[in-house]
């Protein structure tokens, strides 16, 4: 049966695609599918450092593009999970060097090898966005609840209704219950309200984030971690399972202490 | 903002806030419609409008409103007397 291909997108830089890009393709690939995470981001490569892969590369996707190697060359496997691949972009590039029909290809050619192809998304609205939503039979909006992240995700909303890619669903990224409940910060039920787009995930703002970024060792492989669960129900809700939203657990005194013992 | 100021109703919380520019700000972004132009849109309303009624210009009303994804252009136009039978061929002053 030939593989989904999702686009990851968000408009805004700096919500939280990459990271979330590496664990829906490491919590696929937990599940037991196999996965190819692409990184569309040509010039401004990060997917590689955030799985991890980074010293691990040979070729990238130009490479693939102007035929210096064939498609399976340039795909990485992940030792930690041998169904997990990553199909780097070119740092030394910018957007034009891949066309979006030749982005299309790519996701055509993956397509039947593996279960999911997740395509990670530059920021913006140009070339790079239009490269990496070219191929995608559904796309993933991440947002935060921000002014400025809602406003870009409602745009990029727009621009894909507008290019008939669908179906859509939105990811709600960095969640702070407590903010939530002092009423200093948007809640999930806003957003849905401002956007009116299906929501697959609420991941709560996590520090084990960054600390798991800095090893190279997506979140996902620590199931203990309150966003690591919640990227894996993405990970099920994707693959048809109806998995309820839970009301995301502020951080007690307990929550911390154990944190700070763990540490 | 302090909780006294928000327990004695003094300030909305920055929550609401956030939401309430939030909508108003993406209706006009969706319709790809500038104030200047709602100005200008509204202008010429009223002067087809005016071959067919008396308009009072000063009780107008157009805004955008917002249903799901679907913009809706709203009008409030008061006006005196009757229909006219034939349109006047000039614009009403």
């Amino acid at each position: 049966m030939a593989g989904t291909v999702i686009t990851i997108t968000s408009g805004k830089g700096g919500v939280g695609k990459t990271t979330t890009t590496a664990n829906l393709a490491a919590a696929l690939a937990l599940l037991g599918h196999s996965v190819v995470a692409i990184d569309a981001d040509i010039g401004l490569r990060n997917l590689d450092v955030v799985m991890g892969l980074e010293n691990r590369i040979v070729y990238d996707i130009v490479d693939v593009v102007e035929g210096r190697c064939r498609l399976r060359q340039a795909l990485i496997r992940d030792k930690r999970l041998p169904e997990l691949h990553l199909l780097p972009a070119a740092q030394t590039r910018d957007k034009s060097a891949v066309s979006p029909r030749q982005m299309a290809e790519i996701c055509d050619a993956l397509r039947p090898h593996f279960d999911y192809v997740l395509v990670d998304s530059p920021a913006g609205i140009e070339q790079g966005f239009r490269n990496a939503i070219a191929g995608a039979d559904r796309v993933l909006i991440v947002t935060t609840p921000e002014v400025s992240a809602v406003r870009d995700a409602d745009r990029i909303i727009g621009l894909l209704e507008a290019a008939e890619k669908g179906p859509l669903a939105l990811i709600l990224n960095r969640v702070k219950p407590d903010m939530v409940r002092r009423g200093d910060m948007l809640d999930v039920s806003d957003v849905l309200e401002i956007l009116a787009i299906d929501l697959i995930g609420i991941v709560p703002d996590d520090d084990s984030i960054i600390v798991s970024t800095n090893r190279g060792t997506p979140v996902v492989f620590d199931e203990r971690q309150p966003s690591a669960r919640a990227f894996l129900n993405i990970a099920r809700r994707l693959r048809g399972e109806q998995i309820p939203f839970e009301p995301l657990r502020e951080e007690g005194l307990i929550d911390r202490l154990l944190k700070f013992m763990r540490s | 903002m302090g909780i006294f100021d928000r327990l004695f109703g003094k300030r909305p919380s920055s929550r609401d806030v956030a939401k309430e520019r939030l909508q108003l700000v993406l209706i006009y972004d969706r319709a790809g419609l500038s104030p200047e132009l709602l100005d200008t849109l509204r202008d010429e309303i009223v002067d087809v409008l005016s071959r067919y009624i008396e308009i009072e210009r000063d009780g107008i009303e157009l805004h955008l409103a917002q249903e799901g994804r679907e913009a809706m252009l709203v009008a409030n136009i008061p006006f005196r007397g009757r229909v006219k039978k034939t349109p006047s061929s000039h614009v009403q002053e």
